[in-house]
């Protein structure tokens, strides 16, 4: 298996910057953050106006409608209304059959239906392509993505991520880590999640980039990124996304892109092991496709695109096929719909 | 805001049109009560615990460039919006404590049109009120002549007894002209007199020298049933209104162990100091009976009592109130409360006590769970500055 055209094509014609060599240890200290060291949103929002950044914060969404409310009135009366830190406020919909859409609405969140946006690329559902269809649709020099599936959510889950980037030039991308205590049916327990970091990514990061283990848990579904990293990174439609962008951003500007922020905790659903199966089969492909696993993976067999698992039957084990490609789409940069819009070119 | 005597339904129709721009202005600053009531009601604030949420409340004080902000030495938040002339001070009020223990899931669910959720409604629209309401007044550009206070007091439920305001009302060196209790719920009610309350435990124990060992021995239990039954019997009359409410009971380990300690808790309330009286005297009657004919220790832990009493409904500002309240379309519902207004009229403070929206409280074994609808919040927050306007009006009151 090789790396796919538009990744070779980047990397050949977009040659990474020159990388800044940054130990581990160093990193862990400078660029790891607490959220209460941007608790000033007045300072924040001068230093935005200063460098004449806008910032966009982007809700993807699928049947959220009991969190979804929430996040947009704390988020849009906090960081737009009394402090506007956030340009933009956008939910973008895979098409929820809840009332997600309705709530939004209530809220005052702007919202897009990602079927919409883009039609042309083809019409694959997954939180990838709506974080990809958002850098088409909004306009901020620093896009904020953020889970719409949170109980606890609290401004800090914005401002905690757009701080290293309005403070630190050099930041392209800060992913969020948190203490995750599960929703069980007997209320919320204080530690645990992170199960296909710990047992997966965290292993592969270990073996092949163990820079990248410094990031405590790379598979938190809130980040921010500068649209100038962003627009160049291809967006695995589903599970793949997140190790992507690490993959993809360190492989062109090493660890010293990165920072990352404690928010403190995040409540959210806990998911089956079935479908952490689900979650873990799309992280790998992701991941063989990328360099440099992918030219060693070329001796390797081809790799299936169906995932086996089982269920237990009256008098018997049944397997069951769930085909799981994770497909991706190409640097938004390199579509021409882009280029015109953003007046870019790859 | 003036009555006219001579052309009272110009008046009416003045007052209904004010009503109406501050109805229309409240709409500008409900994403944000909104927000602060999720933050207010995700913090935990149980009677003597309050301190996190008061803290939240003086940061936003804070925030808005309130003056005199300050938590006392009980807890209470307080700030100042300053009045233009500023000789007197009217009181914006409302409690920061929740009843009964902290539930597991504290988190709100917001829905298109209500939030859902443990204490959403008490008191948690009140306390959001009281950090918005500076925001609403300067979108509609309104000063008013008085200072106007807002509080939020500690310890007002249960034990607590409103020990926060009434040492606020005894310590803060100003006299006030009026208060106005917040209540999230009920919109409509208008609470201008409070009932005399009698709130305790009644406490079911068995002695050191209990015989364990006899047959049939009943334990705690019996004794609080026939407590409960003769209190059932209390009669009491209709007018003035008079209840017993015996709101909770508990006691034992496990179905097959006799009972060591029982305890009932309940609330008397009355129009009538003289009916509350008797019903404390029958209360111990029935307990030194019943003791003495079972055995068994029992006594009666009084944990707060309050006299009854409050304005008349002819007075000034209940008139008043009533009428903002009809300007902006609500039948107004008077009736007697139990709430802070007590300390108020100890302190000879005219008070009145109003609700913000609607809502309702579902009760499942002891989790509480309650909802509130959003849109009525505007004519809540529009009937406060309105009737804030009647109060710094009424110099004569």
């Amino acid at each position: 298996m090789s790396s796919p055209r538009w990744l070779r094509q980047l990397l050949r014609h977009a040659p990474a910057k020159p990388r800044r060599q940054l130990a581990v240890a160093d990193w862990l200290s400078s660029r790891t953050f607490h959220h209460s060291q941007f608790a000033d949103l007045k300072a924040l929002v001068q230093e935005k106006e200063r460098q004449n950044l806008r910032i966009s914060l982007c809700l993807p969404a699928l049947n959220e409608a009991k969190t979804i409310g929430k996040e947009i009135i704390l988020l849009k009366a906090e960081l737009m209304t009394r402090y506007p830190l956030l340009d933009e406020l956008a939910v973008i919909d895979s098409g929820s059959t809840d009332q997600t859409m309705e709530v939004a609405a209530a809220y005052g969140a702007s919202i897009y239906a990602a079927s919409d946006i883009l039609p042309q690329y083809g019409d694959k559902q997954g939180k990838g392509v709506n974080l990809w269809k958002a850098l088409y649709q909004l306009r901020g020099d620093i896009i904020i993505y953020i889970d719409a599936d949170i109980s606890n959510i609290r401004p800090h889950f914005a401002y905690g991520l757009v701080g290293p980037l309005l403070r630190l030039p050099e930041v392209q991308y800060v992913k969020a880590f948190y203490d995750r205590p599960l929703i069980s049916a007997k209320g919320a327990r204080l530690s645990g999640g992170g199960r296909v970091t710990e047992i997966l990514v965290r292993p592969l990061f270990s073996l092949f980039f163990p820079e990248l283990t410094a990031i405590i848990q790379p598979l938190s579904g809130e980040y921010a990124g500068r649209r100038a990293a962003l627009e160049r990174l291809p967006f695995p439609i589903g599970y793949g996304v997140e190790t992507a962008h690490l993959l993809d951003i360190y492989q062109r500007c090493g660890l010293a892109a990165f920072a990352q922020t404690d928010l403190d905790q995040r409540i959210h659903r806990n998911q089956s092991t079935h479908a952490l199966g689900k979650m873990a089969f799309g992280i790998l492909q992701t991941f063989f496709r990328r360099w440099p696993i992918a030219d060693a993976a070329k001796a390797l067999p081809a790799m299936a695109a169906v995932l086996r698992q089982f269920q237990h039957c009256e008098d018997h084990y049944e397997q069951i096929e769930f085909p799981l490609r994770e497909e991706e789409l190409p640097p938004i940069i390199t579509t021409p719909e882009y280029q015109r819009a953003f007046k870019r070119c790859p | 805001m003036t009555t006219s005597p001579e052309n009272p339904s110009a008046a009416t129709s003045g007052l209904t049109a004010q009503c109406q721009q501050y109805k229309a202005a409240a709409e500008n600053v409900r994403e944000l009560l909104l927000a602060d009531l999720i933050h207010i009601c995700e913090i935990p604030a149980p009677t003597g615990g309050e301190e996190p949420r008061i803290r939240f409340m003086a940061n936003r004080f804070a925030e808005i460039g309130l003056a005199d902000i300050a938590i006392d030495t009980e807890g209470n938040g307080t700030a100042t919006i300053p009045g233009r002339e500023g000789r007197r001070n009217l009181l914006v009020l409302t409690n920061a404590d929740t009843l009964v223990k902290e539930p597991k899931d504290r988190t709100v669910d917001v829905r298109a049109d209500r939030l859902v959720g443990p204490f959403v409604g008490d008191n948690s629209i009140a306390l959001a009120t009281l950090t918005t309401l500076p925001l609403l007044l300067e979108k509609l550009n309104l000063t008013f002549k008085a200072n106007i206070v807002l509080l939020a007091s500690t310890r007002s439920l249960g034990r607590g007894n409103l020990q926060g305001l009434k040492h606020f009302l005894t310590t803060v060196g100003r006299s006030f002209a009026a208060g106005l209790c917040l209540e999230s719920v009920q919109l409509g009610r208008l609470n201008y007199h409070c009932m005399g309350l009698l709130l305790g435990d009644v406490w079911c124990r068995l002695p050191e020298n209990y015989n364990w060992s006899q047959y049939g021995a009943t334990g705690s239990i019996i004794p609080m049933s026939d407590i409960i039954s003769r209190i059932s019997q209390i009669s009491l009359p209709r007018r003035p209104l008079s209840t017993i409410v015996l709101g909770m009971i508990r006691g034992g380990i496990t179905a097959n162990n006799i009972a060591r300690e029982t305890v009932l808790s309940f609330e008397a309330r009355s129009e009538s100091q003289e009916i509350l009286k008797a019903i404390k005297q029958q209360l111990s009657d029935i307990i030194a009976e019943v003791g003495a004919r079972s055995g068994v220790n029992i006594t009666l832990d009084v944990i707060a009592q309050r006299e009854p009493g409050g304005l008349d409904i002819g007075h000034p500002l209940v008139r008043r109130a009533s009428e903002v309240l009809t300007a902006l379309g609500l039948q107004p519902m008077l009736y007697s409360t139990t709430s802070q207004l007590s300390a108020l009229r100890d302190a000879k403070i005219p008070g009145l006590t109003v609700g913000l929206t609607l809502g309702e409280r579902r009760y499942e074994l002891d989790e509480i769970d309650e909802s509130v609808t959003i849109n009525p919040l505007t004519t809540g927050l529009a009937q406060v500055v309105a009737i804030l306007q009647a109060m710094d009006e009424d110099e004569a009151q």
